[in-house]
C-alpha cells in the first residue's frame, strides 16, 4: 500500500488533534494552527485525488488491522477526495474572509473556542466523507451537529443563543431519525460497514423477505439527513442560523455542514442501501417533490426579505432543494448534477457570506436594501465578488451557477416522467433568483442617499479581498474548466456502485 | 397482527416510546421537556438494539470459565452501540441544557414560543 493511501486517516486525525490542542492556545496561535491544519488538509487531500485518479480505484483502509466483517474502515475514491478537496479549499476560504469578524464578534478570551470547533468541524466533515462504516458515520454526525451548534453560538448574545436551540432541536430529531434507521438496518442486514451491509441487502431484497423494514430503513434515513441538511419542509431553522451568526460561521454553515449531510446521504445510497432499491422504492420520488417545492418556496420567502442576510440564507433553502431534486430525478445524470451543485452552491454561497460583510462594513454594518445602496462603489472588491456570485446564483454562462443548471436540465431529458416538473421549476426557480439577486446588485450599484461612515479597519477589507477574489477564481473555475470536474464525479460515482 | 407485537414485545416498546420522544421533542413548548423527549427518544433506540443483541439463555460475552463455543455467548455488538450512543447522547443533553440554561438567564422563560416572541420584539 503507498503511503498517500494514509492521508484520508492523517487528514481526520490531524484536525482532531489541532482541535485538541487549540484548547491550551491563545486565539491568535489557536488561528494559526487552524489554518496550518486546513491547509494541510487540503494538501493531501489532493495527493489522496491524484492518486485515486491515477489508479482509477478506489481503496478501503483498515483501522487496527481487522479484517472486514469487524473492523472499522475508511474508504477513498475519486468522488470522496474530490469532496475533501473542496470542502478544505472553502473551509480556508471563509476562514480567511471573515478573519477580522471573528475576533470582533467573539469575546477575546473565546476566540480559541472558535478554532477548536472549525478544527473538530473539519474532522468529522472529513470524517462523514471517507467513512465507511454507518455507526462510525453516526457518531461523527453528531460531533458535527454540537460543532455546529458551537459555531452559531459564539457570539453569545440572545440572537445566537436562540438560533443555537432550535438548530439543535431540528438536529437531533434528524440524527435521531438516523439512529434508529441505522438500527434497524443493522437488524436486518446484521452488518455495520457499508460493503457487507450492501450484500445483505441485495441478498434480502432477491429473497422479497423484509420488504417493509427496509422501505423503512431508506425512508428514516432520507428523512433524517433531509431534516439536518434543512430540505424544505424542515427549512425553519435556516434563516435565524446563517443570519445571525459570524460571517465565517454563516459560510461554514451554509456551505459545508449541511453538504457533509447530503454526501452522506448519497454514499449511504450508493454504497448501502443500493441505488436501484432506492429508486424502486419511490422514496426519491418524495425527496423530488420536496425539492422542487423548496426550489419555489425558498426563493419566494428570499424575495419577501428586507434583511440581505435573511435573503441569502432563504436562498440557500432553494439551492438545497435543487441538490434534493437532482438526487430524486433517479437517474446517474440527475446525481451527478446534485453531486455538481453541491460544490457550485458551496462555493458561491460562501463567496456571497463573505463579499456581504465587505459591504456591511462599508454601509454603517447596516444589512438592509436602503443602507446598502452604492456599496459596491465603497468597497469595490466586495462588490465585484457579490455580483459575480449573485450572477453565478441566477446561472449566468461562465460561472458555476449556470453548469449546474445545465447539468439538471440535461439530466430531466432522460428521465421522462419528471421531465416536464424539473424544467419548469428550474425555469421559475432561475426567475425568482433574478428576482432578489439582481434587485440586490442593483441596488449595490445605484447612488448612495447619504454619508457613511469611514471604512472601519482596513486591514480586515484586505483579508477579504483576498478571499473574495479566491473565491471568484474558484467560481470561474468550476464555470468555465467544468469537464474534468464533472467526469471525476462521474467516476467517482461509479467507484460507489 | 396482535400476535407478532407480542412476540416482538421489546421492539414494539421501543418503537412506541420512539415515538413518544420524537413528538415530545418536536413538538413541546417546554425546553426541560423537549430534552426530557430528547431521552426518552435516544433510550427507545438503545432498547431497541439491547432487544436485538440479546439472546435468550446465553451468556455475556466475557471469557470467564474457559468457554470459548462462540455459540454460548450474545452477541457484544449492539452493547457497543448502545454505550457509544449514550455517551453521545450524554453530550448532546448537557449541551441543551446548558443552551436552556443561558435562555432562562436572558429571557427569564423556559416556554420557547415565548422566547422567540421576545426575540423578534427585539429585532423590531
Amino acid at each position: 500500500m503507498d503511503f498517500v493511501c494514509n492521508f484520508p486517516f492523517f487528514s481526520i486525525i490531524l484536525a482532531m488533534f489541532c482541535g485538541i490542542l487549540s484548547s491550551v492556545l491563545k486565539g491568535p496561535w489557536a488561528k494559526r494552527l487552524c489554518l496550518f491544519m486546513v491547509t494541510a488538509v487540503l494538501v493531501m487531500s489532493s495527493a489522496v485525488l491524484a492518486y485515486t485518479m491515477k489508479t482509477g480505484t478506489s481503496y478501503t483502509y483498515s483501522m487496527g488491522h481487522f479484517p472486514a466483517p469487524w473492523g472499522n474502515e475508511i474508504r477513498a475514491g475519486v468522488l470522496e477526495a474530490l469532496t475533501a478537496t473542496g470542502f478544505s479549499v472553502i473551509m480556508l476560504l471563509s476562514l480567511l474572509g471573515g478573519m477580522s469578524h471573528i475576533f470582533t464578534d467573539v469575546e477575546e478570551t473565546k476566540t480559541n473556542l472558535f478554532f477548536i470547533l472549525v478544527d473538530l468541524l473539519m474532522s468529522s466533515l472529513l470524517a462523514l466523507i471517507y467513512t465507511n462504516d454507518l455507526f462510525t458515520a453516526y457518531v461523527f454526525v453528531e460531533i458535527n451537529t454540537i460543532a455546529a451548534c458551537g459555531l452559531i453560538m459564539i457570539k453569545q448574545d440572545g440572537h445566537g443563543i436562540v438560533a443555537a436551540i432550535r438548530y439543535m432541536v431540528m438536529s437531533l430529531l434528524g440524527s435521531g431519525m438516523f439512529l434508529i434507521s441505522l438500527s434497524m438496518l443493522y437488524d436486518i442486514t446484521g452488518h455495520l460497514l457499508m460493503e457487507p451491509a450492501k450484500e445483505a441487502v441485495g441478498a434480502i431484497v432477491a429473497s422479497g423477505s423484509y420488504e417493509v423494514p427496509l422501505l423503512v430503513v431508506i425512508a428514516l434515513m432520507s428523512v433524517g439527513l433531509a431534516i439536518k441538511s434543512g430540505l424544505y419542509p424542515f427549512h425553519s431553522w435556516i434563516p435565524e442560523t446563517y443570519g445571525y451568526a459570524t460571517p465565517a460561521a454563516s459560510a461554514i454553515l451554509s456551505s459545508l455542514v449541511s453538504k457533509g449531510y447530503i454526501f452522506l446521504l448519497i454514499k449511504v445510497f450508493y454504497r448501502v442501501l443500493g441505488y436501484e432499491n432506492v429508486v424502486s422504492s419511490k422514496v426519491i420520488n418524495a425527496l423530488f417533490v420536496f425539492g422542487l417545492v423548496g426550489m419555489i418556496v425558498g426563493s419566494v420567502k428570499a424575495i419577501k426579505q428586507t434583511d440581505t442576510r435573511k435573503m441569502i440564507a432563504y436562498s440557500s433553502v432553494a439551492q438545497i432543494g435543487y441538490i434534493y431534486m437532482g438526487i430524486g430525478l433517479g437517474t446517474k445524470a440527475g446525481m451527478a448534477a446534485a453531486v455538481f451543485h453541491i460544490f457550485t452552491h458551496a462555493a458561491t454561497k460562501s463567496l456571497l457570506f463573505i463579499s456581504a460583510v465587505g459591504l456591511y462594513e462599508v454601509s454603517d454594518g447596516k444589512a438592509d436594501y436602503r443602507s446598502l445602496r452604492g456599496s459596491g462603489y465603497r468597497n469595490r472588491a466586495a462588490g465585484i465578488a457579490f455580483a459575480v456570485g449573485a450572477l453565478s446564483m441566477v446561472g449566468f454562462p461562465m460561472l458555476s451557477g449556470f453548469i449546474s443548471k445545465l447539468m439538471f436540465a440535461t439530466a430531466a431529458v432522460q428521465s421522462p416522467h419528471k421531465m416536464v416538473a424539473t424544467i419548469l421549476g428550474l425555469a421559475v426557480s432561475t426567475i425568482l433568483n433574478a428576482i432578489y439577486f439582481l434587485r440586490l446588485v442593483i441596488s449595490i450599484y445605484s447612488p448612495a442617499e447619504r454619508e457613511y461612515g469611514a471604512d472601519m479597519s482596513h486591514q480586515a477589507s484586505r483579508k477579504l479581498k483576498v478571499a473574495s477574489l479566491l473565491f471568484i477564481i474558484v467560481n470561474l473555475v468550476l464555470g468555465l474548466f467544468s469537464q474534468p470536474i464533472v467526469n471525476a464525479i462521474d467516476a467517482g460515482l461509479s467507484m460507489f456502485v | 397482527m396482535l400476535a407478532h407485537l407480542a412476540a416482538n414485545m421489546e421492539e414494539t416498546a421501543s418503537m412506541i416510546l420512539f415515538g413518544i420522544g420524537f413528538t415530545t421533542l418536536l413538538l413541546h413548548k417546554n425546553l426541560i421537556k423537549k430534552i426530557i423527549g430528547l431521552n426518552i427518544m435516544d433510550t427507545a433506540v438503545y432498547l431497541f438494539l439491547a432487544a436485538k443483541g440479546y439472546i435468550y439463555g446465553r451468556m455475556v460475552p466475557i471469557l470467564t470459565d474457559g468457554i470459548t463455543d462462540p455459540a454460548a455467548y450474545t452477541n457484544p455488538i449492539p452493547d457497543g452501540l448502545v454505550l457509544t450512543g449514550i455517551v453521545v447522547s450524554v453530550s448532546v443533553t448537557a449541551l441543551m441544557l446548558s443552551l436552556t440554561i443561558r435562555l432562562y438567564r436572558r429571557y427569564g422563560s423556559l416556554d420557547l414560543d415565548e422566547i422567540v416572541m421576545q426575540w423578534r420584539k427585539e429585532e423590531r
